[in-house]
Parts: C-alpha cells; sequence; structure tokens
C-alpha cells in the first residue's frame, strides 16, 4: 500500500504548527533535559581537563612527598594526619635533596591561614611559606615586583609575594609593591605580585600569600610541612628515585608517616573523582530528559484522544494503520529532535558564556549522545500513542464525542 | 482494478457492491444485538440509492459495511467482484481510498485547516504530487461553488459550505460510489436542498451514490429505495417496482 514519507512529515508537521503553544511547552522539557545534560557534562569535562593540564604544567619529573599515608581509593582511612602525627620537617626535605642521586632540587611547603589588614582593609587569606625556589618549581613568575631570594629565606626577612586577589582586595587599584601589610599583627612588605592563575575548584588560586618559610616558622610557630615538592633530573628513572627517596625518609620516619606519590598517580585520582562527579551529574539531568520524554508522551495521549475523529476520518479516507502509527511517532519523534536541537545549542552556547568564570568543556559526545537520546525519547515515549491512535476503528473514531 | 481484471470476474453479474447473507452482532452484557440481521443486497454501478428506516434500525452500521469501513461478523461482501472477507485492513483502507468517497452528517473537516488542504487529505495517501493535489482540489472546490473560498478554515464557512467542501473531498480521488450518512442532517432546508441537488447531478454525471437518511423528502431524490428495520431489509424498491436479488445465497 501507498506509503510517503514526505506526506506523512508534511501532515505531523502541519499537526504540530496547528498546536503551537502545546508543541512548544512539550518541546521545552526536552529543551530543558538535553541542556542540563550538556551543561553538567561539559562542566564535570571541564574541570576534569583543567586539573590536567596543572598536572601537565608541573611536568612529570616531579614527585610530591605528603605526610600520613595517601590511600588512593578509600579516603576514610588514612589521608593526611592533624598537625599533632605530621612529622614531616623542613630536614627530610632537605636530606632527601642532599642524598638522593637523581634528585635535582626540593620544595618545603608549609600552610596556614591568616588575616591581612591594610590600612583598615581587611581579607583573610591562604598563606604558603616556602623558599625562592617556588616561582621555578610551581611555574609562578610575577608580574610586577619581584619574587624575596635565598638570602631572605635564609635571614627569615617579613617579605611577601602576593597573589592579585589578594592585593585586590587590599590595595584595589594601588600598586602595592613597596607597601607594608600586617600579617596576624607583624608588618610584612609586599615585594611581588604573581601573575594571574584563576580557580579551581571554585578555589581562587590568587588568593593566596607567599612568605619565606622560615619567617612563617617563626612568626606561627609551624615546624612541619604541609607537604614537599622533589624535582628529579630530566631522563631519571621516577620508580627507582621514589624507592631511594622511600629509603632516606624511612631512617627516620615510620612507613605510614609519609607517602611519595607522583603526578601521574595524583592526576589518575583526581582524574577518577571527576569522572564519577561528572557520571553523577550527568545522570542527574538525565532524568529531568526522562521526565521531558513523559511529557511527550503525555501530550501524545492527549492529542491521539483529542483528535480521535480525525483518525477515523483519515482511516475512512484511505490512511491505513501504519500510516496513522507513523504520523503520530514522526509528531513526537519532531517533538523531541527538536528539543534535542535547541538543547543542544542552548547548552552549548551557555557552556560557551559560562567558559569566562568556569572550567567547561563540551566534548562532542556528550552532545552526540544528548541528541541521540533526545531522538530515541521521541520513538520510545512516542510509539505507545501512535500504536493507540493506529488501532483505532474507523466507525468508533467517527463517532466519537 | 488489478486484482480484478486479473482473476477475471464479470463485473455485470456482481454488480458494484453486492452483500450475502450479512450479520452484525454486538455482545451487549448477556444478550446478543443483530445490527444486520441476514442482509442480502446488490449495488449496481450508477444506481442512487436511499437507505431508510427509524433510528437503531441498521441502516448506518449497512452503509459502513458496504463502504468496506466496518467488517461484519459473517457473510461476504463483494467489491466490484471481489470477496473482501479476508482482505487486510491496508487493502481495505486502498479500496476506500482509491474507489469510495465519504460525506457525513457532522462533515468531519479538520478544523483550523483551510478548504483546500481539506479537501486534498484522501489524496495524502497516494503517490500523487503535491502540485497535483492542489491543483485537483481547486477544480473540485470551484466544481462545488467554492472557487472563492479555498483559504476559508471550516469555522468561516456556513453549514452548506462546510458539507460542500466535505463533497469536493469525496469526489478527489474520483471515487465510483459515494457514501453519505445524513448529509442534510446538520443543515437547513435550504441548504440541504443545495447538497441534495448537487447529488442529484453527480448521480447524473454517473456516480453511484448511496444516502443514509431518516427524512422521506430526501430519500425522495434517489431512485432506489432501500427500507431497513431491526437490522432487516423490509422493502427495496426501484423506481415503484420491487428489487429482487438475482442471488439470494443462503437468505433466510
Amino acid at each position: 500500500m501507498k506509503f510517503n514519507l514526505r506526506n506523512v512529515t508534511r501532515v505531523a508537521l502541519r499537526a504540530l504548527v496547528t498546536n503551537k503553544t502545546r508543541s512548544t511547552l512539550t518541546t521545552l522539557g526536552i529543551i530543558i533535559g538535553v541542556m542540563a545534560v550538556i551543561l553538567l557534562v561539559s562542566f564535570g569535562s571541564g574541570l576534569e581537563k583543567m586539573i590536567t593540564q596543572q598536572f601537565e604544567d608541573l611536568g612529570t619529573n616531579l614527585l610530591f612527598v605528603m605526610p600520613g599515608k595517601f590511600q588512593f581509593r578509600d579516603s576514610r582511612e588514612g589521608g593526611p594526619p592533624g598537625v599533632a602525627s605530621n612529622k614531616l620537617t623542613q630536614k627530610d626535605a632537605e636530606r632527601v635533596a642532599r642524598k638522593v642521586q637523581t634528585v635535582e632540587a626540593t620544595l618545603p611547603i608549609t600552610t596556614t591561614n591568616a588575616t591581612i589588614t591594610y590600612r583598615g582593609e581587611e581579607t583573610s587569606t591562604f598563606i604558603i611559606g616556602s623558599t625562592e625556589q617556588y616561582e621555578t618549581f610551581r611555574k609562578s613568575p610575577v608580574m610586577s615586583g619581584k619574587w624575596f631570594g635565598k638570602k631572605d629565606v635564609d635571614s627569615g626577612k617579613r617579605v611577601a609575594v602576593a597573589g592579585m586577589t589578594v592585593v585586590e582586595d587590599l590595595f584595589g587599584t594601588k600598586d602595592p609593591i613597596g607597601e607594608k601589610v600586617s600579617i596576624s599583627g607583624k608588618k610584612y612588605q609586599i615585594i611581588g605580585v604573581l601573575e594571574s592563575k584563576g580557580a579551581t575548584f571554585g578555589n581562587d588560586q590568587d588568593d593566596q600569600l607567599i612568605i619565606p618559610i622560615s619567617t612563617l616558622r617563626q612568626q606561627f610557630n609551624i615546624d612541619k610541612l604541609s607537604y614537599f615538592y622533589v624535582r628529579v633530573h630530566e631522563g631519571a628513572d621516577l620508580e627507582a628515585s621514589m624507592r631511594e627517596i622511600r629509603e632516606v625518609l624511612g631512617q627516620r620516619l615510620e612507613e605510614n608517616e609519609f607517602s611519595v606519590l607522583n603526578s601521574q598517580e595524583l592526576l589518575s585520582t583526581f582524574q577518577n573523582i571527576l569522572g564519577t562527579i561528572t557520571a553523577a551529574l550527568g545522570g542527574i539531568a538525565a532524568i529531568s530528559l526522562l521526565v521531558g520524554g513523559i511529557g511527550i508522551m503525555n501530550i501524545m495521549l492527549v492529542s491521539v484522544t483529542e483528535r480521535t475523529r480525525e483518525i477515523g476520518l483519515r482511516k475512512a479516507v484511505g490512511a491505513t494503520p501504519k500510516t496513522i502509527l507513523f504520523q503520530f511517532l514522526m509528531e513526537a519523534v519532531i517533538l523531541s529532535l527538536l528539543g534535542g536541537i535547541i538543547g543542544t545549542l542552548l547548552g552549548v552556547l551557555i557552556g560557551a558564556i559560562a567558559n569566562n568564570f568556569l572550567p567547561v568543556n563540551t566534548p562532542l559526545w556528550a552532545v552526540l549522545v544528548a541528541f541521540g537520546v533526545s531522538a530515541a525519547v521521541g520513538i520510545i515515549f512516542g510509539v505507545y500513542p501512535a500504536r493507540r491512535a493506529a488501532r483505532l476503528s474507523p466507525i468508533e473514531a467517527l463517532r466519537y464525542e | 482494478m488489478r486484482i480484478l481484471e486479473d482473476e477475471g470476474y464479470d463485473m455485470k453479474n456482481h454488480g458494484l457492491i453486492a452483500l450475502q447473507n450479512v450479520f452484525k452482532t454486538y455482545q451487549l452484557g448477556e444478550s446478543t444485538i443483530h445490527a444486520i440481521n441476514s442482509v442480502s443486497l446488490a449495488i449496481e454501478k450508477g444506481e442512487f440509492v436511499a437507505v431508510i428506516g427509524p433510528s437503531g434500525s441498521g441502516k448506518s452500521t449497512l452503509m459502513h459495511i458496504c463502504s468496506l469501513l466496518d467488517n461484519p461478523s459473517s457473510g461476504t461482501i463483494t467489491f466490484e467482484g471481489v470477496d473482501t472477507t479476508n482482505f487486510s485492513e491496508e487493502q481495505l483502507a486502498h479500496i476506500r481510498n482509491q474507489k469510495v468517497g465519504f460525506v457525513f452528517q457532522q462533515f468531519n473537516l479538520l478544523p483550523r485547516t483551510s478548504a483546500l488542504e481539506n479537501v486534498q487529505l484522501p489524496l495524502l495517501y497516494t503517490d500523487i504530487t503535491r502540485h497535483e493535489r492542489q491543483q485537483r482540489a481547486r477544480d473540485m472546490l470551484a466544481g462545488v461553488g467554492l472557487g472563492d473560498r479555498l483559504n476559508n478554515t471550516p469555522s468561516q464557512l456556513s453549514g452548506g459550505q462546510q458539507q460542500r467542501v466535505a463533497i469536493a473531498r469525496a469526489l478527489i480521488n474520483n471515487p465510483e460510489v459515494i457514501f453519505a450518512d445524513e448529509p442534510t442532517g446538520n443543515l437547513d432546508t435550504k441548504s440541504g436542498r443545495e447538497i441534495m441537488d448537487l447529488m442529484t447531478d453527480l448521480h447524473r454525471e454517473g456516480k453511484t451514490i448511496v444516502l443514509v437518511t431518516h427524512e422521506s423528502e430526501v430519500a425522495a431524490f434517489a431512485k432506489r429505495i432501500i427500507s431497513m428495520r431491526d437490522g432487516k431489509i423490509v422493502s427495496d424498491r426501484k423506481d415503484g417496482k420491487k428489487v429482487h436479488l438475482k442471488n439470494k445465497g443462503g437468505g433466510r
């Protein structure tokens, strides 16, 4: 029998255009669902990409030594210990640098939080105590002023290199170089301003102040390290170096009092966590897509009931059950595909705009999946109403009031 | 039609539509209702038939069965000499599309849809091109005197005009037979008369017309009047003379 796809599409489109408001509202459910999937997946994927980028920037010849036993999967056991059980000191970092042949240098880090004031302006920030080598280790150059030098570290001078956020909070547009700020009551001179790095995990990387580690130890009375970096010589065997470092540290510390990690291991841990987060976000968004699909089914069922006489008439003048089935299925598919297209466009567009202040990366697979799922939603949720329409008896349909 | 010539039927001996010992029964709770109770009937090409009877007499059901819209519970229906008993829904839809035109009491036009598009409806289920569909729809509407109302929707047309759109729709596939179920039932006397004049013209042009009505004035336009009561034919007269079925089959 005659089955003409072009006519079926035309008839379906006409029916949708005749009910503009209803079609628009039904499509909205799919638009929101598809948009949510794309945006949330883009956000998760953007975070992952940014973290990966940051690790790659650090270089592959970098190792981390942390206090306590680091667990990769299950963070409930172990994790960074409290101050009391932290036994890692700057001496350990120095011994590693001295005793392990393949190690080029180490960078001790001690962190704390403190309140900084300047002429009545006050801000709370993250204080990093380290050495002059922080600049090269963390690829963290100043954009104005200068970094503190080895002499400043050796003598425990009260100087500081500030991040952009701290500078803006305290000084506004004023040049901070040479100004004196008060950190927990002691005066420090700002000698440099760091280049901006943006934010990770909503954690502003410019909201920090770096001072010599000796100065920090003196003022805050913290002699333990938060962690330290180890840079091995280019081309050295990373695994062998890690073994040697463990040996050296093991001479003074218990096996569960420190961990040696390489950036690849840390990265894969982060990627694992972020992959789970992305999947969870996408899953939640997918529920809204499902709700949108149920919306389509609902409206198609209403439409079949409302247009019972029309179906009867079409059958009387020669539409076969198959033609009717395809007409109603086509209506559902057009609604959901249209929703898929608009939702995808909006998702990608909003993602691109959000990229200015959040890490957003829209992967192609997310677009394809959202698109494919919306088409599938149309077919799955369209079949039941369409079958109902196709099975109507023409006589009863024509008599329907 | 392809099937007819292939199988060598002699159409003259079978007429256009023939019913043999047809029953249509409904189960209503415990009791069985015979909407059509053993009807045998033949309609020849070019006839103008009116089926009359009180409501519930089975005249509409008879028309639905004759027009292949409905299946009988038992008995056979032959359309242009072909037994349709084992036809699939697709095949029946195809015959209705190609050979039958319908006019309903309720007009059954698609709302918010122009007259031009309403008339084209049966052609959507054929391979006829869009251009030709529109051309034919224009011609048909002009033929029923609505050449200046092409783009009006049903709500912008009077009852009589709506029924004329419906007639144009019934004619667009150039059918063998037109079935009209109370075509004047929703119209005033003047519009009803115009519709019946249109039917008479179609009959003169050679169309077979089967009309269901309970109004004797409307039935008077027809040449043959079949009177029904309680699912049975109680009289069948053509030009005043009794019609005898050539082959009564197993009729009781």
